[in-house]
């Protein structure tokens, strides 16, 4: 009984993490345009751009 | 190097999207701090090459802070600051790519999906967390472990119900507000009532909770809903990236002798407007300087251009071709000619309101039935066993495993795969109703202009020197009327013409005149271009452009509009799946009737947009279901009547947003095929609902019998699911157009129609 004290919470917040993460980028707007990364990863300059 | 350098032909086009800084100017947004931001449409990017290129010339020129390409949207974002807006369409011309502005429109679309998907998210952390409790209390916990297990349950689907479940709660209340039900009513009542009862039983520690059963169905619904609404709007926003053919304001002289650029709206009757070469008449207005061609063909279907003069009345929308213009505006934006279609659109589409999507036509069965058992249920049990919880826990149980969840996979899930399918054809489909309707029509009626036939004519005829035509072709250059394109496109390819032009001029409403020393050319009307002893012609050249040298004829050039791609082969494959067609035109009645005799179809020509409309509501009344093809604002009223409707992506902005779907293509194949694809799916939903039936006749008896655990609802959900899933990706889109289902009698009543090939309704709206 001891270890689900402290297994499921574990569980559960790494899946919370997971999920966070998930609608982070999401409004990060990081799924806006997933063709154009998939070219971007290619090109030579790394001078990073922000949108 | 072939994919980013485009043709000289695609070039050729460039020159027609010219827009007036004031206008870019208008369509930007202030993002503060002086910094402001244009979003141009750039259809041809398609690969990293163009993103670096664009990205690269654009932040080049002075004044930009930034541009970022956004590659599946085929879309630029440019940050800019100063007054007036940097030069970037011209500088995307420069290096071949076709630039117009984008219209955001509303954004509520995009919002809408973003609340899909995180409410997907939440649903499907939830679900698999749950699910992970659950095996292990399906594997023999002990009771403390068990109903340890079950509150945490809780505590997890609580807020993912909340959350995720409100996208069904909404529509489902709103629906029950007006006295109606549709899907979301059994998903709604079936998820929250095993919540419900789950929660009793955890607080009572009972054996069973459906903490799963509830939120994984949420789960497996949200995927089809996200999937479904996702293909929309890509659709959508494909569509909304066209280039915007109507204008969007003008260039007003005000009374002081100062030019303002004002949006269309605040246009009043009496201003004086100046119309430059290629611009569209903003509203409906009379010359009072200038000569010019107009090219009224995506307002009145008519395919050739005519001369405006002064005190000739100009509709809005029409394309002024060759020479500047001065107008007076007649009427203001709001009584124009296109408004009175936008009127007629809304008087129109009344019939195809009523429509009801075949989910809710399911639902409307199925829930009274699924609603009845369940209280049966209940009052069965109650008096066989006298146990009212016993009674009440083994009729929630049949509610949760007759939650549709099959039911309300199966058509999403299809028309989901189907307008994947149709986007890879380039055809776009606005909504889900919009394939059910394609699917069931029996008629297809198409416009002339622009929709069998493309825009631009093309030169016919081959007897003519290539000397002659290089020399035609090279004066032909210098103007943007549409004849002088066809032929200087036909004389691209033949070597330059060895005379010298010391001074071009263009005569609007005429045509070109050219000085090579003594001689004088002229390319154009015949009664201008010849002499007035030459002009001997008796045959009426209505549709030819001469070219003489000092007053004598060199070459009669003949030119014809030229029918779109496959326009035959579309024709036949509809004709051999029983479709009737037809032409409804607002053209004159010779080239309708010419090209209806090669097509062998029944055709109808100078029609008013109103008559169109009117022809499309006849059919409806006669009990056929009729689909609308065109493209003209003079279409838009019949495209709203029509069962269904199509439009090309050369349409006017009006049409695009009437139909129902838009091909991007240029080959008409795209409407049987668009059909087809339509009446595959609809052929699949039918089977999909007819799984969902098989399998609530298989788990209801268990449910009644009372033998439904857990473990049991959560297999036959699931399986249930990825059955109706599976079967909609079968969906084929190649191969002939399947035949209306199994009604051959009703087809039969198709194809004779009594419409005598002849004119009729010559009652033309001018």
């Amino acid at each position: 009984m001891m270890n689900f004290f402290f297994l499921i919470p574990i569980a559960l917040a790494l899946g919370a993490i997971g999920l966070g993460a998930f609608l982070w980028s999401l409004k990060d707007g990081q799924y806006e345009d997933l063709d154009g990364a998939a070219e971007r990863i290619l090109f030579d300059d790394d001078s990073p751009r922000r949108s | 190097m072939s994919c980013c350098a485009p043709g000289v032909e695609a070039f050729a086009d460039v020159a027609d999207h010219t827009v007036a800084r004031e206008e870019l100017l208008m369509a930007s947004r202030d993002l503060g701090d002086g910094l402001r931001q244009t979003d141009l449409s750039v259809p041809t990017i398609h690969c990293g090459g163009c993103i670096q290129k664009i990205e690269r010339t654009l932040d080049a020129l002075p004044d930009v802070a930034q541009a970022r390409v956004n590659l599946t949207a085929k879309r630029v974002a440019i940050r800019w600051r100063g007054d007036t807006p940097p030069s970037f369409i011209e500088a995307l011309n420069g290096i071949g790519y076709e630039a117009h502005l984008y219209d955001p429109g509303s954004e509520t679309d995009g919002a809408l999906s973003k609340e899909l998907v995180r409410a997907l998210a939440v649903a499907g952390f939830a679900a698999s967390n749950i699910m992970l409790l659950s095996v292990s209390i399906w594997s023999g916990a002990t009771p403390e472990t068990r109903d340890l297990f079950h509150w945490i349950s809780a505590l997890i689907a609580l807020p993912a119900l909340a959350y995720s479940g409100r996208i069904f709660f909404r529509s489902a209340w709103s629906a029950l507000r007006h006295g109606q039900t549709n899907m979301d009513v059994p998903i709604s009542l079936g998820v929250l009532l095993a919540f419900g009862l789950s929660l009793y039983e955890t607080a009572n520690g009972g054996a069973h909770a459906y903490f799963d059963a509830s939120v994984s169905l949420l789960f497996f619904l949200l995927i089809g809903r996200a999937l479904d609404h996702l293909m929309r709007e890509r659709a959508r926003t494909a569509v909304k990236g066209l280039a915007r053919l109507a204008a969007r304001g003008a260039l007003v002289l005000q009374d002081d002798g100062t030019r303002t650029y004002l949006p269309v709206n605040e246009i009043a009757p009496g201003m004086m407007i100046l119309l430059a070469a290629g611009e569209r008449v903003p509203v409906d207005g009379r010359v009072v300087h200038g000569r010019s061609d107009i090219d009224r063909s995506l307002v009145s279907g008519e395919s050739l251009p005519q001369t405006a003069a002064e005190g000739s009345t100009l509709q809005a929308g029409t394309l002024n071709l060759t020479g500047p213009l001065t107008i007076v505006a007649t009427a203001a934006a709001q009584d124009s000619f296109l408004a009175e279609m936008m009127r007629m659109m809304e008087a129109a589409e009344g019939g195809r309101s009523l429509y009801r999507r075949v989910a809710d036509r399911a639902a409307r069965l199925y829930a009274p039935v699924v609603h009845l058992a369940a209280l049966m249920t209940c009052i069965g049990w109650l008096i066989v066993s006298g146990d009212l919880h016993r009674a009440l826990t083994v009729a929630i149980a049949v509610l949760i495993i007759t939650c549709p969840c099959a039911l309300g996979l199966a058509v999403p899930m299809v028309q989901a795969v189907a307008a994947r399918r149709l986007f890879e054809k380039g055809i776009m489909v606005k909504d889900g109703s919009a394939l059910e309707r394609l699917a069931e029509i029996d008629t297809v009626i198409f416009d002339k202009t622009g929709t069998l036939t493309v825009g631009t004519p093309q030169l016919v005829g081959k007897d003519i020197a290539p000397e002659v035509l290089a020399l035609a072709g090279a004066l032909a250059a210098h103007s943007r009327h549409p004849y002088s394109r066809a032929l200087a496109a036909a004389a691209a390819r033949l070597p330059s013409p060895f005379v010298v032009f010391d001074e071009i001029s263009e005569q609007p409403g005429a045509g070109l005149e050219a000085r090579a020393g003594d001689t004088i050319y002229r390319l154009g009307r015949a009664d201008w271009a010849l002499a007035a002893d030459a002009a001997t012609n008796d045959k009426e050249h209505e549709a030819s452009v001469v070219l003489s040298r000092n007053g004598t004829l060199a070459a009669i050039f003949d030119f014809d509009s030229r029918l779109r791609a496959d326009t035959r082969a579309a024709v036949q494959a509809l004709r051999t799946a029983g479709l009737g067609v037809e032409i409804v035109s607002g053209d004159r009645d010779a080239p309708v009737r010419d090209l209806a005799a090669m097509l062998g179809v029944p055709y109808l020509a100078r029609v008013s947009p109103g008559g169109k409309a009117a022809h499309a509501a006849a059919l409806a009344s006669a009990g056929h279901r009729a689909l609308m093809v065109g493209d003209g604002l003079n279409d838009a009223p019949a495209l709203a009547a029509a069962h269904a409707s199509m439009a090309p992506a050369s349409a006017a902005d009006v049409g695009r947003n009437a139909a129902d779907l838009v091909f991007l293509r240029e080959s008409l194949l795209a409407v049987p095929q668009a059909i087809r694809i339509a009446r595959n799916a609809a052929h699949l939903v039918r089977q999909n609902l007819w799984l969902a039936v098989v399998y609530n006749a298989i788990a209801v008896p268990i449910a009644i019998f009372g033998y439904v655990t857990p473990l049991v609802a959560a297999i036959a959900m699931s399986l249930s699911s990825i059955l109706v899933m599976a079967n909609a990706l079968r969906l084929k889109s190649e191969g002939p157009v399947a035949r209306l289902g199994g009604q051959p009698s009703r087809l039969a009543t198709v194809s004779p129609r009594n419409m005598t090939p002849g004119p009729f309704q010559a009652d033309m709206h001018r």
